[in-house]
This record gives C-alpha cells, sequence and structure tokens, in this order.
C-alpha cells in the first residue's frame, strides 16, 4: 500500500526517491529509509513522520479500525491573520489527507489491543484545534467505552492561534476526558516525539500513566526562542530534549523509534494482563 | 501604530478597541489580585509554600472568609515596585507556583473549603529554570487537580488570562470575569510572533483573536461580565470591590446551594465549544 511518509517538506530533499538527513546531509535510497522507519541509518536522527505512516509503524498491520475519521472544525472566530484560517485548513486537509491534525483509531499493537491516537505534525504544526481536542477525547473515551489501554503520540506546537481561547480550552477538554480513562483504571501511554510543545505538553501529553520519548526529540512548555527573547538566559546544552528531560525525571523512558513498537508490545503485555488477587480483592 | 494588512477582515476600529481592552487590563494602577482579596474577603490569612521545597510569589493562597462561608483562595499576583515586580516575577508562575495552587485544592477537598482563584497573569514564566523543574507538567497537574476537587469552585480573571498559565486556576464551576479583562491563547504580543512573526502587530493580533471579555460570556466560557467603575478598575479600586463583593458571595451561594458534584465541572470542559453533537 503506497502511504505517503507525510514528513514535513523541509525534510524531504528532492522527488527522485531519495531522502536527505535533515541532520547529518547524508543521502540514502528512500526505500532504506522507510525501512528504518525514517531513521538516518547514518546517525540515528529521527525525521518527522505524519500521523498515516505513525499508525503503519505501530499498528499491527490490518488491525486499524479508525475513530471519528470525518470529524472536522470550523472557523469560529472568522480568522484572518497573513491569510484565512479557512485557506490554510483546506490546503492541509488536501495535503496531509486528514481532516485535521489527528488521527485516531483501534488496533492491535503486537497483538495487544488499544486505542490509539498520532498527531500529524505536517498538519499546521500538529497544533491543538476544536476538532484535534473533541477527536483526542473521543478516542480517550471510546478507549474507556471498549476497556483498553490508550496510546496518544505527540507531535504538536502547542494551542492552534488561529482558533484563540477555544484551542486553550482544548487543552480543559482533553484532562476532562483522561478522567474517564483514570476511572475505568485503564493506563494512557504518552510518546512524545519532536517537537511536542505549549499547551499540548502542558495538558494531556504531560498526564500519562507511562511517557515515553523518541531520543533528541524537542519537548517543552516555552520554545527556546522565546525563553531567550524574554530572559537574555543562556540555554544549556541539551535544553529542552528527551533526554534533558528523563533526567530530570520527567519522561519515564526514551525509545529508538525502531525498538518503540517492541517496547509498546512489552508494556502493553503487563499493563494488559489479568492479575487475578487483586482484581478480585479490589473489584 | 503599525500598518494593518490590507487585506485583513478586521476593522481599523476593532483593532483600536481590542488594544484599548488590552491596555486598561494591564494599567499599571489597576487593582490587583491581593488588592481586591482584602477589600471582598474577610480575615483572609496568606500561605505559603508548595511544601515540596518551594513558595512562588507570583501565586498566592490562603484561607478567607465571605459572609458567613470560609473558603480556600488561590491568586495570580503582580508586584506593583519595582522590588515586587521581580519578586511576584510580574505574576508569571514557576513550576512551585502551580503546585502550590495544587497543595491549596488538596486542602480545600480535605476541609471541604469551596475555592475562589483570582486570575491576573500574562502567562506562565518562560524561563530555563521553569523548564527544567517541569513546567508543563506542573500545569497539566494543576488542570488535573482542579477536574477532581470535591468543592464548589467559583474563578475570576481580574485583569489578564494568558494561555496555559491562566488555565491553571481558571477550570471553575463558575466563571467571571471584569469588565475590561480579557482570557487568551496567548498574550497578544506572543500571538503576533507566531501569526506575523512580528510582535509589533500586538494590535491586529489582540482584535482577530477576539479577546474582549463580552466575547467569552457568549461563547459560554464565561457566566458573568462583573462592570468596572467608568474608565475601569484602575480609577477606583474600593468601587471595583464593591462591585465585585456581592456578586462573588452570590454565585458562591449559588454553586453551594445547587449541590455539588466535581462530575459536572468535568462535563462543563468536555463539552465547552458545543462545536460537536455529544
Amino acid at each position: 500500500m503506497a502511504i505517503s511518509p507525510g514528513y514535513t517538506r523541509a525534510q524531504t530533499s528532492n522527488d527522485h526517491g531519495a531522502f536527505t538527513c535533515s541532520a547529518c546531509h547524508a543521502t540514502y535510497p528512500a526505500a532504506q529509509v522507510a525501512g528504518t522507519l525514517y531513521v538516518c541509518p547514518g546517525c540515528s536522527h529521527h525525521a518527522r513522520i505524519g500521523a498515516h505512516e505513525r499508525i503503519r509503524q505501530l499498528v499491527d498491520k490490518g488491525s486499524f479500525q479508525e475513530w471519528d475519521e470525518s470529524l472536522a472544525g470550523t472557523d469560529r472566530l472568522g480568522f484572518f491573520d497573513t491569510r484565512a484560517y479557512t485557506e490554510r485548513l483546506d490546503e492541509a486537509r488536501a495535503r496531509q489527507q486528514l481532516p485535521d491534525a489527528l488521527l485516531t483509531g483501534a488496533g492491535t499493537i503486537e497483538g495487544h489491543p488499544a486505542g490509539v491516537a498520532a498527531f500529524d505534525f505536517g498538519f499546521l504544526g500538529g497544533s491543538l484545534s476544536t476538532a484535534v481536542g473533541e477527536r483526542l477525547a473521543r478516542a480517550i473515551e471510546h478507549s474507556a467505552e471498549q476497556q483498553i489501554p490508550f496510546v496518544c503520540v505527540t507531535s504538536s506546537g502547542g494551542a492552534r492561534m488561529q482558533e484563540g481561547v477555544f484551542s486553550l480550552m482544548q487543552m480543559a477538554k482533553s484532562v476532562s476526558a483522561l478522567h474517564q480513562l483514570a476511572e475505568a483504571h485503564l493506563p494512557f501511554i504518552s510518546i512524545l516525539v519532536d517537537p511536542t510543545m505549549g499547551g499540548s505538553i502542558a495538558s494531556f501529553a504531560a498526564l500519562g500513566d507511562v511517557i515515553l520519548a523518541e531520543p533528541k526529540a524537542m519537548i517543552g512548555f516555552t520554545g527556546a526562542r522565546v525563553i531567550t527573547q524574554a530572559t537574555y538566559e543562556q540555554l544549556p546544552a541539551g535544553f529542552q530534549t528527551s533526554e534533558f528531560h528523563h533526567a530530570r525525571g520527567l519522561i519515564d523512558r526514551v525509545v529508538d523509534r525502531r525498538e518503540l513498537k517492541e517496547v509498546l508490545g512489552q508494556l502493553l503485555a503487563v499493563l494488559a494482563a489479568p492479575n487475578r488477587e487483586t482484581d478480585r480483592i479490589l473489584a | 501604530m503599525s500598518p494593518v494588512d490590507p487585506r485583513a477582515q478586521v476593522e481599523a476600529d476593532d483593532t483600536a478597541a481590542a488594544w484599548a481592552h488590552v491596555e486598561v487590563s494591564r494599567h499599571p494602577d489597576r487593582p490587583y489580585a491581593l488588592d481586591l482579596i482584602q477589600r471582598c474577603l474577610d480575615d483572609f490569612i496568606e500561605l505559603h509554600g508548595d511544601r515540596q521545597g518551594g513558595d512562588d510569589a507570583a501565586m498566592v493562597i490562603g484561607l478567607a472568609r465571605l459572609g458567613g462561608q470560609r473558603l480556600a483562595v488561590v491568586a495570580n499576583q503582580k508586584g506593583r515596585t519595582l522590588e515586587e515586580r521581580g519578586r511576584r516575577n510580574f505574576g508569571m508562575a514557576h513550576p512551585e507556583g502551580y503546585r502550590k495552587a495544587q497543595r491549596l485544592f488538596t486542602l480545600a477537598g480535605r476541609l471541604q473549603l469551596p475555592v475562589i482563584s483570582f486570575i491576573d497573569t500574562p502567562g506562565a514564566y518562560p524561563g530555563v529554570a521553569a523548564e527544567e523543574r517541569g513546567q508543563a507538567w506542573a500545569i497539566a497537574q494543576t488542570l488535573e487537580a482542579q477536574l477532581a476537587l470535591p468543592t464548589p469552585y467559583l474563578a475570576v480573571v481580574i485583569g489578564e488570562g494568558g494561555s496555559g498559565g491562566a488555565l491553571a486556576t481558571l477550570l471553575a464551576d463558575s466563571v467571571m470575569v471584569l469588565e475590561h479583562a480579557f482570557l487568551s491563547v496567548a498574550s497578544p504580543e506572543a500571538a503576533a510572533a507566531i501569526l506575523f512573526r512580528d510582535s509589533g502587530q500586538k494590535q491586529h493580533a489582540a482584535a482577530a483573536l477576539r479577546l474582549e471579555a463580552s466575547n467569552l460570556l457568549d461563547w459560554g466560557i464565561a457566566d458573568e461580565i462583573v462592570p468596572e467603575p467608568e474608565g475601569g478598575a484602575h480609577t477606583d479600586w474600593d468601587a471595583t470591590a464593591a462591585i465585585l463583593r456581592p456578586r462573588l458571595e452570590a454565585r458562591l451561594l449559588q454553586l453551594t446551594q445547587r449541590g455539588f458534584d466535581p462530575a459536572r465541572r468535568r462535563a462543563r470542559y468536555r463539552q465547552l465549544d458545543g462545536l460537536f453533537e455529544a
């Protein structure tokens, strides 16, 4: 099946089937890089991938059943910056083959059923819109109803400015929905990939029962550029990388993309396994 | 004034009005949280610290009474003097501030105290140390704490309500907004930097974001707009408090009397935008 990897334009070097790593600038045949899950075979840089490719990598072949596939938002504010927001939306929908920046559904991971959500950074920076917030909340609720764990792969610049305060309120919506998962005693595995910033990491993405991150992903509330402009502070080495947060106890494990599915399978095997004694006592 | 993009659908009048609104909310003589707490609440006793190693002066917590009702209070606090502005980081909290708020929510739950929050912050503090100590995690956990609070909860936006930092003490059962206060996804300067790559376009961003208080009522995010004295709250603190106090009392009584269930608060924020059928 021909699915576009959906990486952002900056990382697609040319149209001739070659892939140039944006970190080390080495060029490899596209087929080879697809085989390494868009991790550079030379320097292990993890290129950004789209939501469809993420699902293809993580969910067992043929098991994915999409949820709420037609759920799309509207331009509530009539927003116009340098272009009309509606134009930006139409363009992103056509390019990314998604109604908004999130793809959700049910599937199995290494044989374990789970609700899965994947952000698409190529769709307006994976920003949190009302439609993204709603689809995320529904995916959490579908998982709770179906009594399956929930896995979310986040790659998001934060709240979508063009939807103003409605976008801000999606932080509250997502956290509210997560309460249902907690009430059902079901795990939420949050996977942070490059980049996860602002309102997304300051709401649902930071609330995983287990938090994993891909190597060297940029993760934080305020972006480095804004911090420098606001405070003139020197940024420490490796500031806001996955490894930086892991060292400070904020992320459980940094996992190479090529091992991510296997690690998820191990986690789900433990978390979803029946534990007869405590289940009986706590029931 | 920077030129407005001629293609923009936002009229110059709207831009000027939106910016005037922001300027009143930031007026240097505007009453800050403690000014209003002292005038609206009785017997306020400030508490200190997050019990995890820090005490952020940008976030104030305490106990008070309002009429016959005892309650817990959490507030963003800006500084008035040069020294105090620095000490309180212009009302921008570090993780310790958000954890201090969480401590207050925990305390209120245990002692069955209703909570009133006063919101007046440009946003969470944008600094290296804040990020190192888990700013995003602290805010996320505070959102969660608000949605689990088992007592009545009232929020009042009294000045600036900037981004996730404001949301950390906003997710109440009832939200009141002062006439010249605002709530926004980002400060107008930050939004302009993102949208126009030019923070000088802040007026245009303010208009495009439609951040005037009255819109929040139309959109169902706020339940009540509290009028300010002619010209704005900065013209008369006592008069502002005299308008606010009975409204706080009435709202709190209403929340307490209707019977309380945190699931209703969670449902409010789950369904808030009303764009999708349940």
